[in-house]
């Protein structure tokens, strides 16, 4: 296997890497920089466990080479917030419990951290469309979104 | 006891780790020296193995070892243990770790390759040379007990493993002096759990203590270990299981898988640690689903519509073995009479072998089987005697006065089912309250007025919870003051670590922030068994309230002694055991377990155990039975058969709450599980045995679009059974969801539409249904 030599930022560190070109980012991601919150439900683009925000827009870790990462700019879960210092957005589902076993969590946190840079004010149905790449088993997603509604307030300081 | 936390809807203690990457679930467990595997399956559902030839995979870059079950030999290649043995099973029906003759699904594990990354086994796969005769299939369970049939197996001379019975009263002679009897058949589709996170095992021999570390994403660590202790003829504490953080199990993951004995005994005969992670495809085909059943069923009722007796068959297919015994059909048959007081049922389930992936229970674990039958058959007579669904439903409910009310039917180990406590029919007028029924009318007119069809669903269930023998709890106060609770009890996010710290830190009189609970790992806890059958809250909930008293109890005797003060005048607050109207009369609990944790030449109060610490385990004999009450509205595009479920509403009795958030998060969980069910979740075969459905682009979850908001509203009966009057929560969700869409469904479509019996309801289905009423 031919390896690449590759140059991205991720959560704001610069990378250089030698990555087998068949290597998706997904596991680039967790194996070779050890940045496991990133999860694989399905690795065919659909359960949207592996999102990741790449140059500001969420992408699916899964579908995307580590090759094809070369220049770019990813960000992940482990950049939102520490456990002692939760992110808005973090601290919104945990008040909303809106997570469970906690394995679609990142791939939540990242669609939706990509959805209120965009939009400061999403309406519930704006919120359900955007999580409709986002499968979760435990929650039934109403949670998801109250917490998605409270974080976009938060940061708009009305609350 | 105190009620600072227990009811209170305080934030998870697991959430910051889960929140920002820092889980642990198996895969993302890394050690030294780590190879990784991929497993060949079968590509048959049914064939005899000829030949399996490694030559050309072993000689593959990264390729380290190629295992069949012949070269795993020393380790004994025999069927694995049957987790629950039943009388009716005169010889276990499970597969090996890896099959060496005969195939009986798609995905049944022959080989596993290890090499130095899984990409380079997966690679290796390819290379294996495999010679398969296929035999006859038999992919359907109806078609299974027909004469004549293939043989799911071999060498079986039928494919009918078993059949269940369940009966009760005097069934003919309630039929023969009923005012109406209807017949109906059902077909129910259940699909697959499709936790989130697949299964995964990381096995590791340490090679200088001799022991076997597994990490498994597994409901029951304990049972792995003791099966797998038992096939490798070791002693259990020669194994450490366990489960960290696991995405979601739902009832597949309940079982011992083939995989994680053959993980096992690769590490063992590599002597490197292994690892497997399960990819989608894998869990499409290898982890248990729960099957079809087919009900053929008759129900007597009076003139009043109220429910006299059922009796008829149901044709379960249990797939292509029985790994946990008759845990699903017999589940499903322990459910009747559900929440019904019928003077006589009779029902039988014949259990099937076929040739696809074996079944096993999922959220509700046949109890949504019964219920959705149940809950038709009240919708029949409905119907039929032009009766309100309500009406029908009050008449026929145990009664708030009858309990403890004893149904007739037996549990799964052959006690009688008796009811605890409860009104249901309070439940049911709580959740027509709360939808607003009384306006269905007009919100029906409106949304006719936009072409669309609306209709009004309803549904209710009695679930049996808190399953024994028990779970048990340690808590243990440390010279830090720190409490820790250690328990087997596993989780898969059902948040059991803050619920259990609730109750230690109300008994205990502590912050929340100073209690941690570690479960799940048999070197921290010797016991457990499986976090099943809504079984936690009550058995390791009650447990660790059993365990907390004893260690309060041995602090307020030392705090008596060191503040000379009556045991009786002490409390326990704020982390330290002080006299009643003198707080400053006290001593921290730290200091009590100092002193209780011995130092050397001082000797500890005479008459004390050392260590400020006690365990608990409740004997749960008996059963807390919760209920509840579901009620849904869908909108139907009759041009589409698109459907949307526009309201839905939950009443639901599980007892007294300890963290209503988390409850309902376990609620409305449960109901989308059930809506998918009902209108998405299909897993198709051919008729070769050959599944149609391996991705999430064509087996289709509930979305986040396609979901409704579900409104929640809790009576709280407090069981009189546990120490904390708590019911399970997990399953009540889901158990009647799917009758309730369902009920919606055919509310919508008319009174002269066909009657709905099957589940899943794709939209070209209820198209073909409106085009059928409209001829
Ligand atoms: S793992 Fe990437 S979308 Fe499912
Ligand atoms: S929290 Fe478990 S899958 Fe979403």
């Amino acid at each position: 296997m031919s390896a690449r030599k590759i140059n991205l930022t991720v959560n704001g560190r610069a990378v250089e890497a030698e990555v087998e070109a068949r290597v998706n980012l997904a596991d680039f991601l967790r194996q070779t920089l050890a940045l496991t919150g990133t999860h694989l439900g399905c690795e065919h683009g659909v359960c949207g466990a592996c999102t990741v925000i790449v140059d500001g827009r969420p992408a699916r870790a899964c579908l995307m080479l580590a090759v094809q990462a070369d220049g770019a700019k990813v960000e992940t879960v482990e950049s939102l917030g520490t456990p002692e210092a939760l992110s808005e957005l973090q601290l919104a589902f945990r008040d909303r419990h809106a997570l469970q076993c906690g394995f679609c969590t990142p791939g939540m946190l990242m669609t939706i951290e990509a959805l209120l840079r965009v939009e400061a004010a999403p309406t519930r149905e704006q919120i359900r469309d955007v999580l409709s790449g986002n499968l979760c088993r435990c929650t039934g997603y109403q949670a998801i979104v109250d917490a998605a509604l409270d974080a976009a307030e938060a940061r708009r300081g009305t609350r | 006891m105190s009620t600072r936390y227990f009811g209170a809807a305080v934030p998870r203690l697991e959430d910051p780790r889960l929140l920002t990457g820092k889980g642990t679930y198996v895969d993302d467990i890394v050690l030294p020296g780590m190879l990784h595997a991929a497993f060949l399956r079968s590509s048959v559902a049914h064939g005899r193995i000829r030949r399996v030839d490694a030559t050309a995979a072993l000689s593959m870059p990264g390729v380290r070892a190629v295992y069949t079950m012949a070269d795993l030999g020393g380790f004994g290649a025999r069927p694995m243990p049957a987790m629950a043995p039943h009388p009716l099973l005169k010889t276990p029906i499970t597969c090996s770790p890896l099959a060496s003759d005969e195939v009986c699904y798609v995905g049944e594990a022959i080989a596993m390759v290890l090499a130095d990354s899984r990409a380079e086994a997966e690679d290796a796969l390819g290379a294996i040379e495999l010679d398969i005769e296929h035999l006859p299939v038999v992919a359907d369970a109806r078609q299974g007990v027909a004469a004549g049939a293939p043989r799911a197996h071999s060498g079986r001379d039928s494919n009918v493993i078993a059949t269940l019975r369940g009966s009760h009263g005097d069934v003919d002679a309630v039929f023969a002096a009923a005012a109406h009897r209807f017949s109906e058949t059902f077909e129910i589709h259940r699909g697959g759990c499709h936790s989130m996170e697949c299964r995964g095992v990381v096995a590791a021999p340490e090679p200088r203590s001799g022991e076997l570390s597994l990490w498994t994403s597994s409901q029951s660590p304990y049972m792995v270990r003791r099966h797998l202790a038992t096939y490798l003829g070791r002693d259990e504490a020669d194994i450490r299981v366990t489960a960290p953080d696991v995405g979601g199990g739902f009832g597949p993951k309940a079982n011992v898988y083939p995989e994680e004995f053959a993980v096992a005994l690769a590490a063992l005969a590599c002597g490197h640690p292994v690892k497997w992670i399960e990819d989608r495809q894998e869990h499409f085909l290898a982890t248990t689903q729960q099957r079809d059943q087919f009900w053929s069923l008759e129900v007597a009722c009076d003139a009043a519509g109220r429910m006299l007796g059922v009796r008829g068959r149901c044709i379960h297919d249990n797939g292509a073995y029985a790994p946990y015994g008759l845990i699903l059909p017999a589940t499903a048959l322990a459910s009747f009479p559900g929440p019904y007081a019928l003077a006589a049922f009779d029902l039988s389930i014949d259990v099937v072998l076929t040739n696809l992936v074996p079944t096993s229970p999922v959220r509700g674990a046949g109890r949504p089987n019964a219920a959705f039958v149940l809950e038709r058959l009240a919708d029949t007579i409905a119907r039929r005697l032009n009766l309100p669904r309500e009406e029908v439903r009050r008449r026929s409910f145990v009664r708030a006065e009858q309990m403890p009310y004893v149904t007739g039917g037996k549990m799964r180990d052959g006690s009688p089912v008796a009811y605890d406590s409860g009104d249901y029919a309070k439940a049911l007028s709580l959740v027509l309250e709360k939808i607003d029924a009384a306006g269905f009318a007009r919100r029906r007119a409106e949304a006719a007025a936009r072409g669309r069809l609306l209709g009004f669903g309803l549904a209710s269930c009695v679930e049996d919870t808190g399953l024994g023998p028990f779970e048990g709890a340690s808590v243990r106060v440390t010279p830090a003051g720190k409490v820790v609770v250690t328990t087997g009890a596993a989780s898969q996010g059902q948040g059991h670590a803050t619920t259990l710290a609730q109750i230690a830190a109300d008994a205990l009189g502590v912050d929340l922030s100073q209690v941690t609970v570690k479960a799940a790992d048999s070197r921290v806890f010797p016991l457990g068994i499986s976090t099943i059958a809504s079984r936690v809250a009550v058995t390791a909930g009650s447990s660790v309230e059993i365990a907390a008293r004893k260690v309060r109890d041995k602090a307020i005797k030392i705090a008596a002694h060191m503040l000379e003060a009556g045991e009786h005048d002490l409390e326990l607050e704020n982390g330290q055991v002080r006299v009643v109207g003198v707080p400053d009369m006290n001593v921290a609990l730290s200091t009590i377990a100092r002193i209780l944790s011995g130092s050397a030449g001082v000797p500890i109060p005479a008459g004390v155990e050392p260590d400020l610490a006690a365990t608990g385990y409740f004997e749960a004999n008996q059963l807390a039975f919760a209920y509840g009450s579901q009620a849904c509205e869908v909108e139907i595009d009759p041009e589409t058969g698109d459907c949307r479920i526009t309201r839905y509403v939950v009443a639901h009795d599980c007892g007294r709450l300890i963290n209503p958030m988390i409850v309902d998060g376990q609620i409305r969980g449960g109901v989308v599980h059930g809506i998918g069910n009902a209108l998405f979740e299909h897993m198709r075969h051919d008729e070769a045995g050959q599944p149609l459905t391996a991705t999430f682009a064509d087996y289709l979850l509930p979305g986040a679009a396609e979901m409704p908001d579900i409104e929640i509203h809790h009576i709280e009966t407090p069981s009189p059974r546990n120490p904390i009057g708590a019911k399970g929560a997990g399953e009540g969700g889901t158990i009647p969801a799917a009758a309730c869409v369902i009920s919606a469904i055919q509310d919508a479509l008319g009174p002269t539409a066909p009657f709905v019996t099957m589940h899943p309801v794709s939209p070209e289905q209820i198209v073909e249904w409106i085009d059928q009423t409209r001829k």
